[in-house]
């Protein structure tokens, strides 16, 4: 399927590595990636902090580049810009006379963002996507190394799952339960512990970097006290904080941390047969050893 | 009638005893509340269950507890709904197939148990309301009769008087977890209340007070919790947001937990740069690269720099260029909207959805000044 692609920042800036591993993932699951190269950041809730106005016309922007394209959806790689762009969505699609004085911004560029009740405009992370979209039984038809014996812990962070009404959470669509479902359809192990739903922490690291330190040593050291191998984050923000800030976080809780936290197209990467160093795990602080180790194991080998 | 189990969480600080989980099931109609199903196992089985409870009516506030993870009131949660709760909290998943029965009750979070399902309310929730000055600081001359207030006002300020103090925001908030000096949501919610008056007399005051405390409104950590929890959609967080505004914008705090400079200095780097460049921002977050707070807080910063430099993660060159520049496009956005001279929002509490007109109509008044749409003056050129 074709897709317009909002990579967002953080992917192209302190995690290349997400976006490279995107971006060969892609094609071993027959999605066509259209990079919005002219779209603009999300605000990732900062910017709707200082002007909503000015948050909601950006990201409105965005989808209208993205209606643009003959995508059949549009696509984000990070909970964070799901987060923030539905919340704009939301206001735009709420409310005409708003979302019209939205569009007037926009019309001198002659963009517009449509609100089409017959064809509803969707932006899904990847995670949405792979369960939605391409479908668990497609993507275990793919796996060429099944994540045998790898203890995995899902790290959803905030902006994914909350308010679980915005981000259309219900008996239906549990996505709160999807990273758990895609860890099991790659053959791992899912591994559950007290921060699964928990904050990262980074959201406050300039501004209180005790608390936000606190936070991501909480949950590493919880997920190492459940004997995970590693965490997955479908967020590159939490990613900066439970890998990046990994070594800073451990002093803060006072203890040896050092788990390997992989991005998700990381992982659906692995499984599909990727080695660990094509898909830049190599530029992660924490050295994915536990990974590695795996990965050239007697166990993942013989499955190739 | 459907069969419920409940476990409740039972916990007698005084007795020397770990706590431990009681299972009773009943048979209830599924539109009965959980709490309907607490007391009627305290009244038939076990008089020895502690809960707080009143009102029966979600207006008393005292029956906030969690149900399968999730924190709200009892009185107002069905026993049919409390049992598919844990969306988000990984309670009772679907694939373990009890979610129609089975229904966990536990205290309230970040909060002490006096016993079984009552928690300390005054050490931590009442506490934090009064530290935020919960009372009108009146303008002077006080007037012979009454104040008028303009109508929008008062709407805006609805939102914040809808709750009802029953701390379920405070439950489950996740920067209290870790900083328990945090205001947290119940009270800045509170906070905003008077802030958002035209009668009170301090805004100033207030601001400067909640953006200077190291606890105050930049510790909140976006984690939607509060949102979620709020059985009566006061949007805590929103309101946190809103004080951050009115403190940056309105009355350009500078306040020393680099709340604004982050704030700004992040707009800035979009404007600039159309996407972020990290290493600018956290620069600029901490007053520029010539400030010398900024430099201890870098300095401190650099063993991450150097490891990131180390594997590759950043590069030199991406650490002080930046190769994307904004568009001309993406600069008249920012130049359109920042120029305008009234603020523009829209606050679906107010508001409502369009396209559910039950609630739509809950609200026939004038959306207040704030979040009415003014008219563009290109609007002419445009129809």
């Amino acid at each position: 399927m074709k897709v317009a692609y909002w990579p967002g920042c953080v992917s192209r800036g302190f995690t290349p590595e997400l976006h490279g591993a995107m971006a060969k993932v892609a094609p071993l699951l027959d999605i066509e990636l259209i990079e919005l190269d002219r779209a603009s950041c999300c605000g990732a809730g900062v910017i709707a902090e200082h002007s909503q106005e000015l948050a909601d016309t950006l990201n409105a922007r965005t989808f209208a580049l993205a209606q643009k394209t003959d995508g059949a959806m549009m696509m984000n790689i990070c909970s964070t810009c799901q987060g923030a762009q539905s919340e704009c969505q939301e206001r735009l699609d709420a409310n005409t006379e708003y979302r019209e004085h939205v569009n007037r911004t926009l019309a001198e560029e002659g963009l517009r963002y449509e609100k089409d009740a017959a064809r509803p405009f969707t932006n899904k992370n990847f995670l949405w996507l792979l369960v939605e979209e391409i479908g668990l039984e497609n993507l275990k038809a793919r796996v060429k190394r099944p994540l045998t014996d790898l203890k995995v812990g899902p790290f959803y962070g905030c902006y994914i799952v909350r308010p679980v009404s915005r981000l259309g959470i219900d008996e239906e669509h549990p996505r709160d339960r999807y990273m758990h479902w895609v860890i099991e359809a790659l053959g791992g192990t899912v591994i559950d512990y007290a921060g699964v739903y928990k904050c990262c922490g980074f959201p406050i690291i300039t501004m209180n970097k005790e608390a936000s330190l606190t936070q991501a040593g909480r949950h590493l050291g919880d997920a190492i006290d459940a004997q995970a191998d590693c965490l997955v984050v479908p967020c590159p923000l939490c990613h900066l904080n439970l890998d990046l800030q990994q070594p800073a976080a451990a002093k803060v809780v006072g203890r040896d941390l050092g788990l390997p936290v992989l991005h998700l197209p990381q992982l659906v990467g692995l499984a599909l047969g990727l080695s660990p160093k094509e898909l830049g795990m190599n530029k992660h602080i924490v050295r994915p050893t536990s990974v590695i180790d795996w990965s050239t194991s007697v166990v993942a080998g013989s499955a190739a | 009638m459907p069969e419920y189990t409940l476990r409740i969480r039972r916990f007698d600080p005084d007795s020397g005893q770990a706590a431990h989980w009681d299972e009773h099931t009943v048979e209830m109609a599924e539109t009965q509340s959980v709490l309907d199903a607490i007391l009627k196992i305290r009244n038939e089985v076990d008089g020895s269950i502690g809960i707080r409870c009143s009102c029966q009516q979600a207006i008393c506030g005292s029956c906030g507890v969690r149900m399968n993870g999730k924190p709200g009131l009892a009185c107002n949660t069905h026993l049919h709904e409390a049992a598919l709760r844990g969306h988000g909290t990984g309670w009772n998943p679907p694939e373990a197939g009890q979610r129609t029965h089975l229904i966990d009750v536990e205290p309230m979070g970040n909060m002490p148990v006096i016993r079984d399902l009552i928690v300390d309310m005054d050490a931590v929730h009442w506490k934090k309301v009064q530290r935020v000055t919960p009372w009108l600081l009146a303008k002077e001359p006080v007037p012979e009769r009454e104040y008028i207030v303009p109508h929008e006002n008062m709407v805006d300020v609805t939102q914040t008087m809808a709750c009802i103090q029953c701390g379920s925001c405070v439950s489950d908030c996740l920067a209290m977890e870790v900083d328990p000096l945090f205001i947290g949501p119940a009270a800045l919610s509170k906070a905003y209340r008077f802030v958002g008056d035209p009668r009170d007399a301090q805004h100033f005051e207030r601001l400067k007070d909640l953006a200077e405390d190291p606890h105050g409104i930049y510790d909140c950590t976006h984690c939607f919790n509060c949102i979620d929890a709020c059985p009566k959609g006061v949007d805590p967080m929103s309101q946190i947001m809103r004080l951050r505004r009115k403190a940056g914008s309105d009355h350009d705090i500078e306040d020393r937990n680099n709340g604004y400079r982050h704030e700004h200095a992040f707009v800035n780097n979009i404007k600039r740069n159309g996407i972020l460049h990290e290493s600018d921002l956290l620069a600029d977050s901490y007053g520029g690269k010539f400030n010398p707070n900024a430099g201890r807080e870098l300095v401190s910063g650099l063993p991450t720099a150097m490891r990131g430099l180390a594997r590759g993660k950043m590069t030199v060159k991406k650490l002080l260029l930046h190769e994307h520049k904004a568009s001309g496009e993406i600069k008249r956005v920012f130049d359109t909207v920042e120029g305008r001279s009234e603020r523009v929002e829209l606050n679906l509490y107010v508001t409502g959805y369009e396209d559910e007109p039950e609630e739509a109509s809950a609200e026939h008044r004038e959306p207040p000044a704030e979040t009415s749409v003014p008219q563009s003056e290109s609007e002419s050129e445009n129809a």
